[in-house]
C-alpha cells in the first residue's frame, strides 16, 4: 500500500459463470495488470484506470465469493475473484483511490469518441442469443438487415424489450452511480440543521444539552448522520444493527429512539380530537383484509412485527412529521441562518413562546372538551323538532309494486302445484310448525336417511351437472373452428404467414418513422415502401401460382376487409399515406421555391 | 374463531355460512322434498365440509318466517370431540337441538305478528347476520379462513325485503364474499340469482331433489381457491331487464324518473311513484330544469 502498488492472488473471469483463470492482479494508482499463473494462457490484461468507468464488488456476509467487477468505458466488464474478503477490501480501497484520482483529472478524449449507439459486447451477445432461439426473428433479420432494408440498429430499436430487463437495468445503474468512492456523504447547512431541529425536537434538545459541553459540534453531527444512515437501511438486519449500536452508544441511542417530545405533543393533539370520533370503530372498515391492499414501499409490504420495532421509522411517520412542520411554518430570519448554534437558540426561543401558550390552551382544553361532548352528544329524540320549511316527498309504498309482481307469480305457482298436493295447502301456521318440529324429532330418533343418496341418483345428478357444463363449453368453443388458413396446403400457409410477419415488421418500422422530420427518415421510408411493394408483388405471384380452386380462398384472404388477414388493407393504407405525404412534400417544396425565386 | 389464531391459514381454508330455510309454510307445502330429507342432506354436507380441511369452519343460520338466528358454529362447538350420544355425532344433535329451540321461538313470535301475504322466509335478515359474522372474522386478524355464504332456500322471494336483500348483496360484493345459492323451491328465485351473479357465486336449482347431497358436494364443497380451476355450472343468463311500473311488462328500454328511479314504458307528465313533474322529453334545456323539480303541488 505504501509503495502504491497492491498485488493479490485472483481468478480473472469474463463473466460470473466463467470458472476463471488463476493469476495475480497488480494495482497501482494509474493502471491495473493481470498476469495468469500459467504462461500459456492468453488471458492477460493491462489497462489504465482512466478507462475504468465503474466498479462493483460483492458485499461481505452474502454467500457469494468475494468478487470485484470493473466496467470499462466500452461496457466490457472484468471480474476478479479473490481468495478472501480481506484481499477484496484492500483492492477495493486501492481501486476507489485510483478512480477518484482519475475522476479529478480531465477526462481522456477517447471516451467521447465512442459513439453512444455502439452496442456493448453484452448486448451483442444477447442479440445473437435471441436470433438463435427465435427462428422467426432470425428469418426477419436475415431478410431485412442483410438486404439493407433496415439497419442493424433500426431492427433492434423496436425490440428493446425483447433484449430483456437485465440489460436495460444495468445501463440504468451505470448512469446512476456517479461517486467513485465508498463513502456516504451528508451535507448539512444551517438551513438543513434548522429543518432537522424543527422536525426532530429530541435532536434539538440533545444539541442544546450536549454541544459544546460534552462533545464537539462535529462529533454531534457525525453521530446524528450515523443514526440517520442506520435508520435508512430498510431491512430487518439493519434494524437489528441499529439496536445493537444503540445499546453500546448512549448518544447514538438518543437519535435512534422514537422522539419522546414528539410523542407527548402527539398525545396532547389526540386529546384535542373531536371526542365523538371513534377511531377504533372504523379501524376494520377498509380493504386491508383483501389481497393487494396496503402500503407498499420499495416493492415490499412493510412488516412491522420485528422485535426491533422501536428502531424502525416508517415512511408515513416521516412524511407526516415533515408536513406538520411545513404547515406550522415559522418565518426564517436570515440572521438566524449564520451557524448552527444560533439556529438552535432561535428555535428554542420560539418554542418557549409556543409552549407557554400550549400550557394555557391545555388548561382550557379540558373545559372545552367537556362542553363539546355535551354539545355533540345531543340525542335526536329529545330535541325539539326543527321546523324548517320542507316540501314533503310523496313516495308511494314501494311494496305495492312488488306485491303485485309477486301476486302474479304466486298465482302461477298455485295453479301448477294445487292439483298435486291439495291437502298440505290448507295447513294452518300451528300445524305447519308442529309438522316441522315432528320432522326434526324424527331425525333425532332415527338419525339421517341411510344411505343419504342412492348410487343411481348420484350418478344421474353427476351426469346432469357435467352435461350442463360440457354443453356450455361446446357452445362457446364453436366459434373457434377452422379458419380459412387451415384449409390451405401447408406450404402456401407457411408462405402466407411468412409474408405476414415480414409485412408486420415493415409496417411497424414504416409507421414509427412518421412524421418525417429528417432526410434520414425520408430515405428509410422510401426504402421500406419499396420493400413492401416487393412483398405485394410476391403475394400477387403467389396468388397466381396456386391452383384455381384454392385461388379463391387465397384471394379472399388477401382481399381487404377480410377479418382474418387484412394483408392488402394494411399495405394499401401505408401506400396511400406515402403517396399523400409525397404530394404534400412536393407541393410544399414547390411553394417554397416559388416564394424564394 | 378464538381457538385458532396461532394456526396458519392457507388460501384453501373455508368459512361457510349456511343459510337454512326453515319456513314452515314452505316445507309443509313442499311435496318433492320433505324437511327431514332436506336436513339429512344438509347435515351430511356440513359434516363433509368440516372433514375436507380441519381448519374449515361452518356456521349455520336458520332463516325462519318471523326471525333468524345462529343455530350452529363449528368454532364454538365445544363438544365436538365429545362422545356421540348413541346414534348420531354431537354436531348433528347440537344443531338439531338448537333448531328445535329456534322453531319454538319462531312460532311464538309469529303469534304476536300479523301474517304476510307471501309466505317468504327472512332471507335479508339471515344474509345480514352472515355478513356481520364474516366482518367479525375479517377483523379478527390478518389470518382468517376464506368466507363464503351458501343460501339453501326454498321459500318464494319476499318483495318487502327487496331493498334489504339488495343492500346485503352489494355489501357482500364490496367485501368480496361470494353468495352461492341452491334453490329448492318451485320457481327460480330472482333474489338469489342476482345475489350469486353480482357476488360471483354459483346459483343452482337442482332438478333431482332426492340427489341434493350430490349437488351440494359437487358444486358447493370446493374452497374458493380451488374454484378458479374448476368448471362449475353457470346459469345460462340472468334476466336483468326491468319491469315497468305502469303496466308491469318487461322492457328493454324505457323512461326513468330522475328523482326516484321508477321505470316506465312510455313518457308520463308526472311520476306516478313520487309525483315529480317532468318537462318535455324533446327539448333539452327545459327538461333538465324541470326534471329536478321534485316538490309536488300538494
Amino acid at each position: 500500500m505504501a509503495s502504491g502498488q497492491v498485488s493479490k492472488r485472483v481468478k480473472f473471469k469474463s463473466s460470473v459463470k466463467d470458472p476463471g483463470t488463476p493469476g495475480r492482479l497488480f494495482l497501482t494508482l494509474e493502471r491495473l495488470m493481470f498476469k495468469p499463473n500459467s504462461p500459456n494462457s492468453a488471458t492477460k490484461l493491462n489497462m489504465e484506470f482512466r478507462f475504468v468507468k465503474n466498479h462493483k464488488y460483492t458485499k461481505e456476509g452474502s454467500n457469494k465469493a468475494p468478487m470485484l467487477n470493473l466496467t470499462s468505458s466500452q461496457g466490457v466488464s472484468y471480474i476478479f475473484e479473490f481468495e478472501s474478503y480481506d484481499d477484496l477490501h484492500v483492492c477495493k480501497e486501492c481501486v476507489g483511490k485510483a478512480l477518484s484520482k482519475t475522476g479529478e483529472t480531465p477526462k481522456p478524449i477517447d471516451t467521447s469518441e465512442v459513439p453512444s449507439e455502439q452496442p456493448s459486447t453484452e448486448e451483442l451477445l444477447l442479440r445473437m442469443n435471441m436470433l438463435r432461439e427465435n427462428s422467426e426473428l432470425q428469418n426477419l433479420h436475415k431478410r431485412f438487415v442483410s438486404d439493407g432494408i433496415l439497419t442493424e440498429a433500426e431492427f433492434w430499436a423496436t425490440r428493446k424489450k425483447l433484449l430483456g430487463g437485465n440489460f436495460s437495468k444495468k445501463s440504468k445503474q451505470r448512469t446512476g452511480l456517479k461517486s467513485f468512492t465508498n463513502k456516504v456523504t451528508f451535507t448539512l447547512t444551517p438551513e438543513i440543521v434548522r429543518e432537522v431541529f424543527a422536525e426532530k425536537p429530541a435532536v434539538h434538545r440533545a444539541y442544546l444539552d450536549l454541544v459544546p459541553k460534552k462533545m464537539s459540534e462535529r462529533d454531534f453531527w457525525s453521530k446524528y448522520c450515523r443514526a440517520e444512515y442506520l435508520q435508512h437501511a430498510k431491512n430487518a438486519n439493519a434494524a437489528a444493527a441499529a439496536a445493537a449500536e444503540a445499546a453500546e452508544d448512549e448518544e447514538l441511542a438518543l437519535f435512534l429512539k422514537p422522539d419522546d417530545i414528539l410523542a407527548s405533543e402527539t398525545r396532547r393533539k389526540i386529546r384535542c380530537v373531536d371526542p365523538t370520533l371513534n377511531m377504533e370503530a372504523d379501524e376494520g372498515d377498509d380493504y386491508t383484509h383483501l389481497p393487494d391492499h396496503g402500503i407498499v414501499r420499495d416493492g415490499s409490504k412493510e412488516i412491522t412485527e420485528s422485535q426491533h420495532e422501536l428502531y424502525i421509522r416508517t415512511l408515513s411517520q416521516e412524511l407526516n412529521r415533515h408536513a406538520a412542520v411545513v404547515l406550522q411554518g415559522t418565518p426564517i430570519d436570515e440572521e438566524q441562518l449564520k451557524d448552527t448554534q444560533t439556529v438552535a437558540e432561535a428555535l428554542k426561543q420560539s418554542k418557549q413562546g409556543q409552549n407557554a401558550s400550549n400550557e394555557e390552551t391545555d388548561m382550557n382544553a379540558n373545559q372545552d372538551r367537556l362542553s363539546r361532548i355535551s354539545k355533540m352528544m345531543e340525542i335526536d329524540d329529545l330535541q325539539a323538532s326543527s321546523d324548517l320549511p320542507l316540501a314533503p316527498l310523496s313516495i308511494k309504498d314501494p311494496r305495492d309494486y312488488f306485491d303485485s309482481q309477486q301476486a302474479t307469480a304466486l298465482k302461477n305457482s298455485r295453479d301448477t302445484s294445487i292439483g298435486t298436493d291439495p291437502v298440505k295447502r290448507i295447513l294452518s301456521a300451528e300445524e305447519s310448525y308442529a309438522s316441522l318440529r315432528d320432522s326434526i324429532s324424527h331425525i333425532k330418533t332415527t338419525g339421517l336417511v341411510d344411505p343419504i343418496i342412492t348410487p343411481e341418483v348420484a350418478v344421474k345428478v353427476l351426469s346432469v351437472l357435467t352435461h350442463n357444463i360440457s354443453s356450455t363449453n361446446y357452445d362457446t368453443g364453436k366459434n373457434h373452428g377452422l379458419t380459412v388458413l387451415d384449409t390451405l396446403p401447408n406450404t402456401i400457409k407457411e408462405e402466407l404467414l411468412y409474408h405476414w410477419t415480414s409485412l408486420q415488421e415493415l409496417l411497424k418500422h414504416y409507421w414509427s418513422s412518421y412524421p418525417i422530420t429528417t432526410t434520414y427518415l425520408y430515405t428509410k421510408v422510401s426504402r421500406l415502401k419499396d420493400a413492401m411493394s416487393k412483398i405485394d408483388s410476391q403475394l400477387q405471384e403467389l396468388k397466381e401460382s396456386v391452383q384455381s380452386d384454392l385461388r379463391h380462398q387465397v384471394t379472399l384472404l388477401l382481399r381487404p376487409m377480410q377479418q382474418t388477414r387484412p394483408f392488402v388493407q394494411a399495405l394499401e393504407a401505408a401506400m396511400q399515406h406515402y403517396d399523400a405525404e409525397l404530394q404534400k412534400r412536393s407541393a410544399r417544396s414547390g411553394d417554397r421555391s416559388n416564394g424564394y425565386t | 374463531m378464538t381457538s385458532v389464531p396461532s394456526k396458519l391459514y392457507s388460501d384453501d381454508v373455508s368459512l361457510v355460512v349456511v343459510l337454512l330455510d326453515t319456513n314452515p309454510f314452505f316445507w309443509t307445502a313442499s311435496s318433492s322434498l320433505s324437511f327431514s330429507q332436506f336436513l339429512s342432506h344438509v347435515l351430511a354436507f356440513v359434516n363433509s365440509i368440516l372433514l375436507l380441511n380441519q381448519l374449515n369452519q361452518v356456521v349455520v343460520i336458520a332463516s325462519g318466517y318471523n326471525t333468524c338466528d345462529y343455530i350452529y358454529d363449528s368454532s364454538s362447538d365445544a363438544s365436538q370431540l365429545g362422545s356421540e350420544d348413541g346414534r348420531m355425532p354431537s354436531l348433528y344433535s347440537n344443531l338439531l337441538q338448537k333448531l328445535e329451540e329456534f322453531m319454538i321461538k319462531d312460532e311464538k313470535l309469529g303469534k304476536e305478528q300479523s301474517q304476510r301475504a307471501i309466505k317468504s322466509s327472512l332471507l335479508s335478515g339471515a344474509l345480514s347476520m352472515a355478513l356481520c359474522y364474516i366482518q367479525r372474522v375479517f377483523r379478527s386478524g390478518p389470518l382468517h379462513p376464506q368466507p363464503r355464504i351458501l343460501c339453501l332456500q326454498g321459500s318464494p322471494d319476499g318483495p318487502e325485503q327487496y331493498v334489504a336483500v339488495m343492500n346485503s348483496i352489494f355489501s357482500a360484493q364490496r367485501s368480496m364474499v361470494p353468495i352461492d345459492s341452491c334453490y329448492v323451491g318451485a320457481h327460480n328465485s330472482a333474489f338469489l340469482q342476482q345475489a350469486s351473479y353480482i357476488t360471483a357465486g354459483v346459483y343452482v336449482k337442482p332438478q333431482h331433489l332426492d340427489g341434493l347431497f350430490q349437488y351440494l358436494t359437487t358444486v358447493f364443497a370446493t374452497d374458493l381457491h380451488s374454484r378458479s380451476f374448476i368448471q362449475l355450472p353457470r346459469p345460462a343468463g340472468v334476466d336483468f331487464r326491468a319491469s315497468c311500473f305502469c303496466h308491469k311488462t318487461t322492457i328493454d328500454m324505457g323512461y326513468i324518473c330522475s328523482v326516484c328511479l321508477s321505470i316506465f314504458c312510455n313518457h308520463h307528465k308526472k311520476c306516478s311513484t313520487c309525483g315529480s313533474v317532468f318537462g318535455q322529453a324533446q327539448s333539452d334545456t327545459s327538461s333538465t330544469s324541470d326534471l329536478k323539480r321534485k316538490a309536488p303541488e300538494t
